[in-house]
């Protein structure tokens, strides 16, 4: 499957008055036409950052310093904002986390729909694109979208305005969405439903989603292949099962054992000690040795490169035995 | 809508009755008009005669009964001074006020919007410094003083406007005014500038601190993700979400426009209700304070009025009841 999007070696930098803040340092990764990727990682791991790299919202100070987004062959990190701004919502768009805040309180749904296919298509009438945003409101489960598309974002719960956030997103027909945890916000119900929802509308449109998530559960049940990140970094890479089953990163071993499961039920529940070292100031070498139990001298003197193993994973982590590697 | 437009005017009856009560004790014990009106040479005889015409030998409380009575058939007393009634004379003036007041608000919004627009997407940069360090000097000047820099410089030394006054005036669309005619604006220019300045100000802070914080409100940077220009996202999206505060805050000060625009008036000569109400507090001509007074509670009391009507057409989230 040829990739739709190929990061390679992006870095986000935030240039703050108390230093440069690395939150995303040489990140890479591949999604496939119609493929859905698992991005994972705890609060500050960069996850969000690297979405907002891919669609050029990165707020200043931050600033993508160094590598490539290549979106169908195109490097979108070269494009000037006037080119990027008809990738977006058009070609990529985004879901974001809180449904409650994504929609303009005082703007009809249907303004908000119709707007996004007349700025990237001005030659659609104002008819045609009214029914275009129906029918995508139906599409995502929206009973009588007639007349909710007359309806203000407040006469909407948060479930059914993620659904909008959603139909938004594919009003378009995008090759690829970036869904920045897109159900946390929600009830759990209703947390079920919307993942569904997009699973089916991805598989129907053939769209690829980067699903980025703190939730290993989620990613678990809908990610083809799955990325950890780790203090700005790609810390395990590969396919869904490989890496739920298996993990090889000892920071993915410590987040699985994190999800409370039925086998281990009135055991003490697992946790990474700790927390995520300062951006600011990462240590030398690997940036996870606070907290892993297998660190060695290597791992506080040089940072690991990607290692890649015979079932298709990268990892980044000495303690990976050269036979693993391929 | 009705209902509430109902409650509403009902409110604002109680509220005039107060009003009436307190204004009318209150020019009551201040002064006494017969000093004022009458020759000083004049005897005993001629006092007690203008004192009972005017009737003023009677007790306050049964002036304030008569007073209502007229006041319910619209006659709010005649000017001791002019001899003609006390709301003809207001209402001949308020046109002037009315202009300048309207003109005072255009150019309060029409500058203030956009320079505190400017400033909020762009905080740090030079113009945005100068713009909110003069938009401070707009609100701590006092109004006499500008007015009277205004005329030295302008009208005196530059000579390019006229220093006082009201200019020529024409009608259209059954409207007399002074906008009309190029006189007439460059009558109203100094004035309204100089009652809009305060205004002025008050619009850039707003609108400043409402862009600074809805642009970094998500929905904001969704519709960035949409892929929208940054002209529609500024002019859609965040405009309609900071006009909330500011036609609240516009609405309730226009108010205090007309009711204060008596500093600019003096300064200007402006023939308005403003300089009306002065030379009527220095006669102690007390119809004219009092219907002035009911008034200026009128049209404050109106204005709260229509901006709550407005506001409920700004944010879908506060609709009255009765409104779909």
């Amino acid at each position: 499957m040829d990739p739709i999007l190929q990061i390679k070696d992006l870095q986000t930098h935030f240039f703050t008055k108390a230093g440069v803040l690395k939150a995303v340092d040489g990140v890479s990764l591949e999604i496939g036409a119609g493929e859905i990727v698992g991005l994972v990682g705890e609060s500050g791991s960069g996850k969000s950052i690297t979405g907002f790299s891919i669609m050029g919202l990165v707020d200043a100070p931050g600033r993508i310093v160094g590598g490539q987004i290549l979106f169908k062959g195109q490097d979108l990190a070269k494009l000037s904002p006037a080119e990027m701004q008809a990738y977006r919502g058009n070609r990529i768009a985004m879901i974001f986390q809180d449904p409650m805040m994504t929609l303009n309180p005082v703007l009809r749904i249907e303004t908000q729909m119709v707007e996004t296919i007349l700025s990237h298509d001005s030659s659609v009438s104002k008819i045609d694109a009214h029914a275009r945003a129906r029918d995508a409101l139906g599409l995502v489960g929206i009973s009588s979208p007639d007349e909710r598309l007359r309806a203000y974002p407040h006469q909407f719960s948060g479930g059914m305005r993620q659904r909008v956030s959603i139909a938004i997103a594919m009003l378009n027909r995008p090759d690829l969405i970036i869904a920045d945890e897109p159900t946390t916000a929600l009830d759990v119900t209703i947390q079920g439903q919307v993942i569904h929802e997009m699973q089916r509308l991805c598989q129907e449109t053939k769209t690829a989603l980067l699903w980025i998530t703190h939730d290993l559960a989620v990613v678990a049940g809908i990610a083809e292949r799955i990325c950890v990140m780790y203090a700005g970094r790609v810390v395990e890479q590969g396919p869904n099962a490989n890496v739920i089953a298996a993990p090889m990163h000892p920071y993915t071993t410590g987040l699985l054992g994190s999800v409370p499961g039925q086998n281990r039920r009135g055991q003490p529940l697992q946790q990474i000690e700790g927390m995520v070292p300062s951006l600011m100031n990462l240590p030398t070498g690997c940036a996870f040795q606070n907290r892993c139990n297998l660190v060695s001298d290597i791992c506080t003197s040089t940072n690991p490169d990607a290692i890649s193993t015979k079932d298709g994973r990268l990892v980044r982590c000495h303690n990976i035995a050269a036979g693993d590697s391929a | 809508m009705t209902a509430f437009i109902l409650r509403r005017s009902l409110q604002s009856i109680i509220v005039l009755l107060v009003m009436s009560l307190i204004v009318f004790v209150g020019v009551n014990l201040v002064g006494d008009p017969v000093d004022m009106l009458i020759n000083p040479e004049a005897d005993q005889f001629e006092i007690d005669r203008v004192i009972r015409e005017l009737g003023l030998d009677r007790p306050v409380a049964e002036q304030y009964w008569y007073f209502m009575i007229n006041a319910f058939q619209g006659d709010l007393g005649r000017s001791f001074v002019f001899g003609e009634p006390a709301l003809k004379l207001i209402i001949q003036r308020m046109p002037a006020t009315m202009e300048l007041a309207l003109f005072s608000l255009f150019i309060a919004i029409s500058f203030g919007i956009p320079l505190g627009v400017y400033a909020g997407l762009k905080p740090t940069s030079k113009i945005s410094r100068t713009i909110m360090a003069s938009s401070i000097l707009g609100f701590s000047m006092p109004t006499f003083w500008v007015g009277i820099i205004l005329i030295m410089f302008f009208s005196v030394n530059l000579g390019w406007l006229p220093s006082t006054g009201r200019g020529d005036v024409a009608t259209y669309f059954g409207i007399t005014s002074s906008i009309f005619t190029l006189d007439g604006l460059s009558h109203l220019f100094l004035p309204a500038f100089n009652l809009a300045l305060f205004k002025l100000s008050s619009v850039i802070r707003l609108a400043r601190a409402g862009t600074r914080e809805v642009i970094l409100q998500d929905y904001i940077k969704f519709a960035r993700a949409k892929g929208l220009g940054e002209g529609r996202i500024i002019r859609v999206h965040l405009l309609k979400n900071i006009m909330i505060p500011i036609v609240t805050v516009i609405g309730l000060e226009f108010g205090s426009l007309i009711a204060f625009s008596t500093v600019t008036e003096t300064v200007f000569a402006w023939p308005g209700m403003g300089k009306l109400i002065i030379d009527a507090i220095y006669n102690l001509d007390r119809p004219i304070v009092v219907a002035y007074l009911m008034i200026i509670v009128l049209i404050f009391v109106t204005l709260n009025l229509i901006v709550d009507i407005m506001y409920s057409f700004l944010d879908p989230r506060v609709r009255i009841k009765g409104v779909s």
